[in-house]
């Protein structure tokens, strides 16, 4: 504030100085005297540079470190809130409040700010030595100003409102070209090229009509401005000459005082543009507040108990689960218990709720109190960051970070080392593929690196999932993109780790659920057919007729 | 987010080439471009005369003390306002407005390049880069033609007024007011340089920030199951941290660049006060051409801060128009529609062809995707006119590429596919895929009315006809059952439908269209009881009175056809009606019983499937 205060007091004597030298001028002057006005000129310049200085390096610099506090906070919030949430809100929402949104609240804290307490001490303190050398010259100069707030704040709202305009109807003729070309064999097919392309001139032409719409606006603006405010420098220069040649102010007077009325100038604009910067700013705060006050819907009870480690009881008790919003219930009535150290096995169609029990456990979504147990403890009463490090999930649709391959398999493990990382992704069959990489483990996979094939990417998370080393595995249908025999090499190499550990396996492969301690065939969100794989072929049903049909695929494949 | 490609290459700011090609677009609007050049003449011209007329001000008016001189001068000035104003306004509208029509004939351009590209193309480019040429790249265009071009251009032409004004007044004071501009040009180009990068620094900074959080919200799920929140939280920190000091950075550049720029112009300020001042006393120039000399000094130093970031701007704007020009020079697909004439009528029903439809034949057929890995080896077999075929086999058999090469999509490498006894590269690419009827597994509706997705907006086609067909192949129920019915809006992709009445209206916009050949992609999804019998009852009237070749799932469509073509990893094993294929007890016998087990779609899709073919 004092810096902004300074920088302006200082840069206002400039005129000053002018009006004394044109005065003495006018007069008769000596070479001396002239040689001094100039170097004060140029004093005052210098410490009005160093003041501006301080002035944008204080207040625009502050700007920026709330922006990082507030950035900060919302990335750390979001991390706690619960699956419900984020799926009932697209990223890109999220994403657009994250920046565009942040950038708002910015401008309105930085440049705002500055703006706000410039103008205020421009105004005062120009205004203030005009009213000195005329207050009648200042009334009348000063008429067209308020005009120029006005009209930058009128226009400015009007210009944001059809900017908008615009940017909407980007966004529909962005979305017209993303459907034709996820579309184009559709497209082709159906020989709709020129249907299409006359649609997109529709969007086309329409999108140029907003623009031209906003140019029409927009291009009042300029020039209404830098009329308003050349009507000031007139007025100065009719009424002040008039006052002038009257003798009622020098002509010092009457040039600093045209000075003075061109520093004004943008003070005047950025009051219009400061206006719009703290309604856009203030909108911004608050999208952004009710994000930071949403609580996390799914978190740790006040009085979690956190134990050593977990033996790996799991046990499902009477578990009937509704989605948020859905109508019916995904589960029915399930119950069954893997004691620790045993795998279970899950079978059934898509959709039948394999995976939602899957789910439950680590508390994704959260199942109905006094259903889900790990070793006898409702998973609501847990420590939620404990319980989740007790299990290790190998998913089928395997999130990649943009990392190395390296980096991706020990995601979550802290500490770990090449070894340890080599060693799990030769248990997933992985290490080969990765020492075919160009940078081997050092490779960087997602956006700015390779693509990693649906197999690949599914070894990548079993990898993970055995480096983790938590006393219960979870795999949801991890294998699903392998071929049957690299499959059967991974279950081989999986089957050492699950002995030591509690498993629940997913799957629809018969072939990689003949081994487990029992088996559970779902559908429709029930179990409807249990036990070990030979007590179910005998039973001669579901499972028994997906066994047949496998093994005639495998020979068909093999013919 | 972005793309690290924007951030990286950006080269020369002005490419002759790229240029040439650009001027093109605006021949078309070249009166409109000329118009605006004298406008921006003029316009520097009357922004010339402010300066001019304050000193007429002092020398005419004040110190002669003549009022009237005073009040005509003023009037000068307000004209003078008013042109300036008509004048701005004039430019922004000539110049904006024929830049925002170029940049729509661009945008045309470029759509209807992506309509002609070949579909390797789309296998070898991903949409999101497609997307970024018809929409960022021209929009960075976009902005160099608003902000840049034109603006430079009354700049440098202000500048040079500017010159010439002060010559005019005085040549002496000019030579000393100029002394400051190496100054000047030391001062811009060492901050350029260095406000440049730290500016590509900050856009980075900000790509990485952004695609951090895209990629953490896109992946929370994952983050908070391993338990990576306090890892990522730190990791964020620094990137936020990195983006926060690259700002910092900037904005110091900038709080040392615009005081200095200031100091320098105080120096020239300083200098016309003293060496003018002097002048006033002894050699007689008037106050007034001091005044009016200060002023134009400070009008010139405005333009030339600007400089350094119209350059970025034009360096930007000609790195997206190298891709641009990249994309349109792309060569097209023979067997793409030729905008330059109208669509080819579609001939009636049976026209040209023996009968109800064509006939299709496949002879010793080899085709690659790319590479030496064949997908279809030496494949062969012949459709007659009006008969049913299926072609059955396991997932990666060949099947579908079948499909795509019928519609020239690709072409095979060897062998001869024919349509109606004429190979294929003989047909105009658009006048068979009007006779051909394409119903795809996954089944791709568009974002709008009903109506206007089962006409794929053919305007041959009437309300009526599609009406009629949706009738036929049972989509008419639930479309009436739908809010707004025929002209109920589809959300993209028509999200807001289950699979099985996507699966009717495929049918019913491939039956509006009445082709004599047909070519179906079963879909494999499973959908409840009811819906699946509406389905194959739709099926069977989709396939009645043409030639159809259909890739078959269900055992009720495979009972339905004429003959049955077996293909296994690429070859034709076996040719024959259903009989004769179980009574061969090969290859089809074991698929059936696989059909009838029900193989990995599940034990209720079997039953339901066994008890509709059940007679």
């Amino acid at each position: 504030m004092l810096c902004v205060a300074a920088a302006n007091l200082v840069s206002l004597a400039q005129p000053q100085v002018l009006r004394f030298a044109v005065d003495d001028l006018y007069e008769g002057v000596t070479a001396e005297k002239l040689g001094r006005y100039a170097i004060m000129l140029f004093a005052i310049a210098v410490f009005a540079g160093v003041f501006k200085y301080l002035m944008r390096q204080f207040i625009i610099a502050i700007s920026r470190r709330l922006e990082y506090e507030l950035r900060g906070e919302l990335f750390e919030h979001l991390q706690t809130l619960d699956a419900p949430w984020l799926q009932s809100h697209r990223t890109g929402e999220v994403m657009s409040i994250a920046t565009n949104d942040l950038s708002a609240v910015r401008m309105m804290l930085g440049p705002g700010v500055m703006y706000t307490v410039n103008t205020i001490i421009v105004s005062v303190v120009s205004i203030a030595f005009m009213v000195a050398i005329s207050p009648r010259l200042t009334f009348y100069s000063l008429l067209p100003l308020p005009i120029v707030s006005l009209c930058v704040w009128w226009f400015g709202d009007r210009i944001h409102k059809r900017f908008e305009g615009v940017q909407e109807r980007f966004a529909r003729l962005s979305a017209h070209v993303q459907e034709n070309l996820a579309g184009m064999r559709v497209v082709r097919a159906f020989t709709s090229e020129r249907r299409q392309a006359e649609r997109f001139a529709e969007h086309n032409s329409d999108y140029l009509r907003q623009n031209l719409d906003l140019i029409r606006t927009s291009g009042v603006f300029q020039p209404s401005l830098a009329f308003f405010s050349g009507l000031g420098a007139l007025l100065v220069v009719w009424v002040g000459g008039r006052e002038a040649v009257h003798g009622r102010i020098t002509i010092g007077q009457f040039v600093a005082f045209t000075v003075y009325l061109g520093m004004l100038n943008w003070p005047m604009v950025a009051l219009g543009w400061v206006i719009n910067l703290f309604q856009r700013g203030l909108a911004s705060y608050a999208r952004i507040n009710a994000i930071l006050d949403t609580a996390p819907g799914i978190s740790s009870a006040p009085a979690a108990s956190r134990p050593a480690a977990a033996r790996g009881d799991i046990e499902f008790c009477h578990l009937t689960f509704t989605y948020p919003g859905a109508a019916e219930p995904a589960l029915h009535d399930v119950s069954f218990r893997v004691p620790a150290g045993s795998t279970v096995a899950l079978v059934g169609r898509t959709g039948s709720g394999k995976s939602t029990v899957l789910s439950l456990l680590p508390r994704v979504f959260d199942p109905p109190p006094g259903t889900v147990f790990l070793d006898g403890v409702d998973v609501r009463e847990l420590d939620l960051p404990w319980l989740r490090s007790q299990l290790s999930p190998a998913p089928q649709e395997t999130f990649l970070f943009s990392a190395t391959v390296a980096e991706n398999i020990a995601y979550g493990v802290p500490g770990h080392d090449a070894e340890a990382i080599r060693g799990a992704a030769a248990l997933a069959s992985l290490d080969e593929d990765v020492r075919g990489f160009p940078d081997g483990y050092e490779t960087r996979v997602g956006e700015r690196g390779i693509t990693l094939s649906g197999g690949q990417k599914q070894r990548a998370a079993i990898a993970r999932a055995v480096l983790r080393g938590s006393p219960v595995l979870l795999l949801d249908d991890c294998l699903s993109a392998v071929d049957t025999q690299t499959e059967e090499t991974i279950l081989h190499g999986l089957r050492r780790e699950m002995r030591r550990r509690t498993a629940l396996l997913v799957s629809h492969r018969v072939s990689s659920v003949r081994d487990a301690d029992e088996i559970l065939v779902f559908e429709r969100g029930r179990i409807v057919e249990r036990g070990r794989h030979d007590e179910l072929l005998a039973l001669d049903g579901r499972y028994a007729a997906l066994h047949r049909a496998q093994q005639l695929e495998e020979e068909i494949e093999a013919s | 987010m972005s793309e690290p490609e924007h951030e990286e290459d950006l080269g020369r700011a002005y490419d002759h080439q790229l240029v040439r090609r650009l001027t093109a677009y605006l021949r078309p609007y070249r009166w409109q471009v000329a118009f605006a050049v004298l406008v921006t003449l003029a316009q520097a011209a009357v922004q010339l005369t402010f300066p001019w007329l304050t000193k007429e001000a002092i020398d005419l008016g004040i110190r002669h003390r003549d009022l009237y001189a005073l009040d005509r001068i003023a009037l000068l000035y307000l004209v003078a306002l008013l042109a300036a104003f008509a004048l701005g306004y004039l430019q922004s509208q000539i110049m904006q407005g024929v830049a925002q029509r170029v940049m729509r004939d661009l945008r045309t351009s470029l759509f209807r390049k992506l309509q002609e590209l070949p579909a390797s193309y789309y296998d070898r480019n991903p949409i999101g880069r497609l997307m970024t040429r018809v929409t960022n790249d021209v929009d960075v265009l976009n902005e160099m033609f608003t902000s840049g071009v034109d603006a430079l251009f009354g700049d440098i032409f202000m500048l040079i007024g500017i010159v010439f004004a002060m010559a005019q007044l005085n040549v002496e004071l000019l030579a000393v007011t100029f002394s400051v501009l190496p100054l000047i040009f030391a001062v811009t180009m060492t901050f350029r340089a260095k406000v440049r990068r730290v500016f590509r620094d900050v856009r980075s900074k900000l790509a990485r920030l952004n695609s951090f959080l895209n990629e953490n919200l896109s992946g929370m799920t994952t983050v908070q199951l391993l338990g990576r929140e306090e890892r990522n939280a730190a990791q964020f920190r620094q990137i936020n941290a990195e983006h926060r000091d690259a700002n910092l950075l900037a904005n110091t550049y900038h709080a040392v660049f615009f005081p200095l720029l200031e100091i320098v112009s105080a120096i020239a300020l300083s200098l016309i006060v003293w060496y003018g001042g002097r002048q006033v006393m002894w050699t007689g120039i008037t106050l007034g051409t001091l005044v009016a000399f200060i002023q134009y000094t400070q009008r010139f130093f405005r333009p030339i801060s600007d400089l350094s970031e119209k350059y970025g701007i034009l360096q930007q704007a000609m790195a997206s128009s190298e891709r641009i020009f990249a994309l349109l020079d792309t060569p097209s697909d023979p067997a793409s529609a030729d905008f330059s004439r109208p669509a080819p009528v579609r001939p009636a029903r049976g026209e040209g062809a023996a009968g109800a439809g064509l006939s299709v034949e496949f002879e010793n057929v080899w085709f690659a995707y790319g590479g030496e890995h064949w997908v279809l080896k030496n494949v062969s077999f012949r459709v007659e006119a009006g008969e049913k075929v299926a072609l059955v086999g396991a997932t990666g058999s060949g099947k579908s590429t079948i499909a795509s090469l019928l519609l020239r999509f690709y072409s095979p490498q060897r062998g001869t596919i024919r349509v109606d006894g004429r190979p294929l590269q003989e047909w105009d690419a658009e006048a068979l895929r009007q006779r051909v009827g394409l119903v795809l597994q996954d089944v791709f509706l568009f974002s709008g009315p009903i109506e206007s997705n089962l006409r794929m907006d053919d305007p041959a086609l009437s309300r009526e006809t599609v009406v009629r067909s949706a009738h036929e192949v049972h989509a008419h129920e639930f479309i009436e059952r739908l809010p707004g019915q025929y002209d109920g809006e589809l959300r993209e992709r028509g999200a807001s439908l289950s699979a099985g009445e996507k699966q009717l209206l495929s049918f019913a916009r491939t039956l509006a269209r009445d082709p004599d050949l047909l070519i179906l992609d079963e879909a494999t999804s499973s959908v409840d009881t009811h819906t699946e019998q509406l389905i194959q009852d739709g099926l069977h009237r989709l396939m009645r009175d043409r030639t159809s070749l259909v890739i078959a799932h269900r055992l009720s469509t495979i009972q339905d056809v004429d003959r049955i073509v077996v293909l296994h990893h690429g070859e034709v094993r076996e040719t024959g009606t259903h009989a004769e294929l179980m009574a061969l007890e090969g290859l089809y016998s074991r698929l059936y019983q696989l059909q009838y087990l029900g193989g990995r779609r599940g034990s209720a899709r079997a039953e339901a499937e066994v008890s509709s073919t059940d007679i």
